[in-house]
């Protein structure tokens, strides 16, 4: 059946979150205003990190922009994503230097060990895995980014202890 | 006006035409893909090419000028065409013999036209799962050839924004927002997108089958009922010129067909009319104005998608479908001895979202569903096939007693303005109680967007205004919501043109074809003898034997009935069950 909008509850919530309040000023600074939408979902990704869809609908009302064209462009550029990030972005170079020095392997052990498909996001929140055309450091090859590190040369073997240091390190963080 | 060569034929047009126009005017043809004349004009296909000083260019887009050379079949052209071509056939289902398009699909005929026998590109192919959740439509995404006159249509003539691209390159999909499905969305169901599709990956739900099984029980009395915009359309769709007034042939092929009563919708056009004039003048005397009609399935879900708030403005009269069906399963059987629980009511409807109207759980007021089925005009003529009936050959029939007798007042309802005429008709006279001289109302008649006029009922200056295609009522709605629009009566259907624009009629429906529909529902009108509503004697009869009196207990319990206040967004407003905010407590708490 179709449920009609019933924003009551949810009002009071966001309420509390001030990044609502920063999203109506960003809505409200370009509403009216022509090619409002690019700039609005760029500075709404800044404040929520992704663009949900609850995101999506109080931006489709905020400009009067059909949801099926905020759809459209979110999913036409890169730049923009639905889906939660993780606190580390795994950047896996499949340039063609990388490519057959066996970053292929590497990618699929890193599939493996996350339980992720690539633009997707681990269940603990903490890495999102990207595949990434020539990074410029051939002569590393194959090269895999973790956040702003970067581990060169790896086999799929290297793999287990990279992920290690992170969810480590993550680990005393929260102690 | 500028000259250009196009072949080594001079052609002179007006400054602002594009190649292909042109092309048209000298009589030379060049074959097109996504663009449609009206609705879409987008370039992107590149099936139109031509060679302009050596480069190749989309003439469907590519605008003359003076002294132009333009080449249209030149090596280059033709094999640009064929690749192109060919690159969509390699990721098409070729399953032709099964296609509900088959011989009537674009790319089917441009293959064709082509002479393209041989794809040589083999790949990977798109694969996104149909949607059938629609009442009235089905979506096939692996048909879709990515030519956007379904989203330019919804989102341009209709401003229902359901459809668009998404993704890009090779997994670019023409879908709802987060590849949701229809049923799921604010789509109206109005079907306009199917209209324009050239191949059939947009198309009505098929439900010819349930009619062949509703026949073939031979405990079920089966009732059918035909909208007048079938009779101007239904020609067509066995080779007939667009406009061909066939609703003898059709009833004899209803008949045939085995349907047990053939009766007219253009009946119960005229009850909502009666019950609806009534209504009117009780609004002009206390009430919310203006009232807006609501025979039309398609604006019905548009209004409550868009503007829920502006519901008490429209007519609580049902259409005359649901009329009919209400009517079908109570009066019908009550008259002539049958038990409703037997009878079945089919509807033959220039209207997709008629299926869906049918389906709706308020059109239920006999006790049963009201009306069982709902059949396009496609498919009565696709089961008119499959029987073999000759229909062009067929003897004229004559509607069933009494839910068959109507007057020309019913008939205009397939036309935009047409609901409006027929409500003036009866209420010029109820008012004045004088006979009104002159019953064509011309004002409101024709293809424009908004027709507005004001008509004199002796002292009460009655201001009414008509729009066809839901872009047209989004401005009148806006204005209401600004409280600028000062009518008392307003007249909405959905489709451009009104029903013989229907999403259900024949393809193609174009410009000169709803013209030449048109001239004919209001040839059907001047050839009646009763041409007002009130004056329709089994009205009077289903009053004076059933219903008691306009607006009365009666009436209300079938003939009414009230709208439900939806989401813009439809049912994935209900997908969001909670603030971002709360999602993020509830996954930390887990942790």
């Amino acid at each position: 059946m179709e449920v009609v909008a019933n924003k009551c509850q949810c009002e009071a919530l966001r309420a509390k979150d001030p990044r609502y309040k920063k999203l109506a000023d960003i809505i409200a600074k370009y509403a009216g205003r022509e090619g409002a939408l690019i700039p609005v979902l760029h500075e709404a990704q800044e404040v929520f990190g992704h663009l949900p869809p609850e995101i999506q609908m109080l931006v489709a009302e905020g400009l009067d922009v059909p949801l099926s064209e905020i759809d459209g462009v979110i999913t036409f550029y890169s730049l923009f994503t639905a889906e939660p990030q993780g606190k580390y972005k795994i950047g896996v170079c499949l340039g063609t230097a990388c490519y057959v020095k066996g970053a292929g392997d590497v990618l699929d052990e890193l599939k493996e060990r996350l339980q992720i498909d690539v633009n997707k996001t681990s269940a603990d929140g903490l890495f999102t895995l990207e595949v990434t055309r020539c990074v410029g450091a051939c002569g590393l090859a194959p090269v895999v980014s973790v956040g702003d590190d970067v581990y060169g040369r790896l086999t799929p073997d290297d793999i287990p202890a990279i992920l290690e240091k992170y969810i480590e390190s993550e680990k005393n963080s929260n102690a | 006006m500028v000259t250009l060569t196009i072949d080594g034929q001079k052609v002179t047009v007006p400054a602002n035409s594009t190649v292909l126009e042109a092309a048209e005017a000298a009589g030379i043809h060049i074959p097109t893909l996504c663009y449609l004349k009206d609705v879409s004009q987008t370039g992107s296909c590149r099936v139109c090419v031509v060679e302009i000083g050596g480069r190749l260019q989309a003439a469907c887009v590519f605008p003359v000028h003076e002294g132009m050379v333009v080449e249209t079949t030149t090596p280059l052209v033709r094999e640009s065409r064929r690749v192109t071509v060919e690159l969509l056939l390699s990721n098409h289902p070729q399953d032709c013999l099964t296609c509900l398009r088959n011989q009537n699909c674009e790319l089917q005929r441009l293959t064709h036209e082509l002479n393209i026998r041989d794809v040589r590109f083999q790949g990977v192919r798109t694969h996104v799962p149909k949607d059938d959740s629609s009442a009235s439509i089905v979506r096939d995404p692996d048909k879709c050839i990515l030519c956007r006159r379904c989203i330019n249509v919804c989102s341009d003539i209709q401003g229902v924004d359901v459809l668009a691209a998404r993704e890009r390159g090779f997994e670019t999909v023409v879908s709802p927002a987060w590849q949701a499905k229809l049923a799921q969305t604010a789509c109206t169901n109005c079907g306009q997108c199917v209209l324009v599709c050239p191949v059939g990956a947009l198309v009505e739900k098929d439900d010819t089958a349930k009619v062949w099984d509703k026949l073939g029980d031979p405990d079920i009395h089966v009732v059918v009922q035909t909208a007048p915009a079938v009779r101007v359309s239904l020609g067509e769709e066995f080779g007939m010129e667009p406009g061909t007034v066939v609703t003898g042939k059709m009833i004899t092929a209803l008949r045939r067909l085995g349907f047990d009563a053939v009766f007219d919708t253009d009946f119960s056009a005229d009850l909502t009319i009666v019950e609806e004039a009534n209504e009117l003048l009780e609004r002009l005397d206390e009430g919310t104005l203006p009232m807006i009609t609501s025979c039309s399935p398609g604006w019905i879900k548009f209004i409550e998608h868009q503007y829920p708030e502006l519901l008490d403005h429209l007519t609580s009269c049902k259409s005359p479908q649901q009329m009919f069906g209400a009517l079908a399963k109570t009066y019908y059987p009550e008259k002539v001895g049958l038990d409703p629980a037997k009878i079945a009511t089919i509807s033959i409807m220039p209207c997709t979202a008629k299926k869906y109207e049918a389906d709706r759980p308020e059109m239920r007021s006999s006790g049963y569903k009201d009306v069982d089925v709902v059949l396009t005009v496609r498919e009565l003529a696709r089961m008119i096939k499959e029987a073999g009936i000759d229909f062009s050959n067929l003897p004229e029939g004559e509607y069933d007693n009494p839910m068959g007798i109507s007057t020309g007042a019913g008939v205009i309802f397939g036309a935009t303005g047409g609901v409006m005429e027929a409500a003036l008709r009866t209420a010029y006279e109820v008012v004045t109680e004088e006979a009104l001289e002159k019953l064509e109302f011309l004002e409101v008649r024709g293809l424009e967007g908004i027709k507005e006029a004001e008509v004199d009922l002796q002292g009460t200056k009655l201001k009414v205004v008509v729009a066809n295609g839901l872009g047209n009522a989004r401005k009148l709605l806006e204005m209401i919501k600004r409280g600028e629009a000062e009518y008392h009566f307003i007249e909405i259907m959905a489709c451009p043109g009104g029903c013989i624009g229907g999403g259900g009629q024949p393809i193609p429906t174009n410009a000169d074809i709803l013209k030449a529909r048109m001239a004919s529902i209001y040839d059907v009108d001047e050839a009646m003898v009763l041409r007002k509503s009130h004056e329709n004697p089994s009205i009077k009869v289903l009053y004076e034997e059933f219903l008691g009196k306009p607006l009365g207990e009666k009436s209300h319990k079938l003939l009414h009935t009230p709208y439900v206040a939806r989401s813009r967004f439809g049912a994935l407003a209900g997908t969001i069950s909670e603030p971002e905010s709360e999602k993020e407590k509830v996954a930390a708490a887990k942790e």
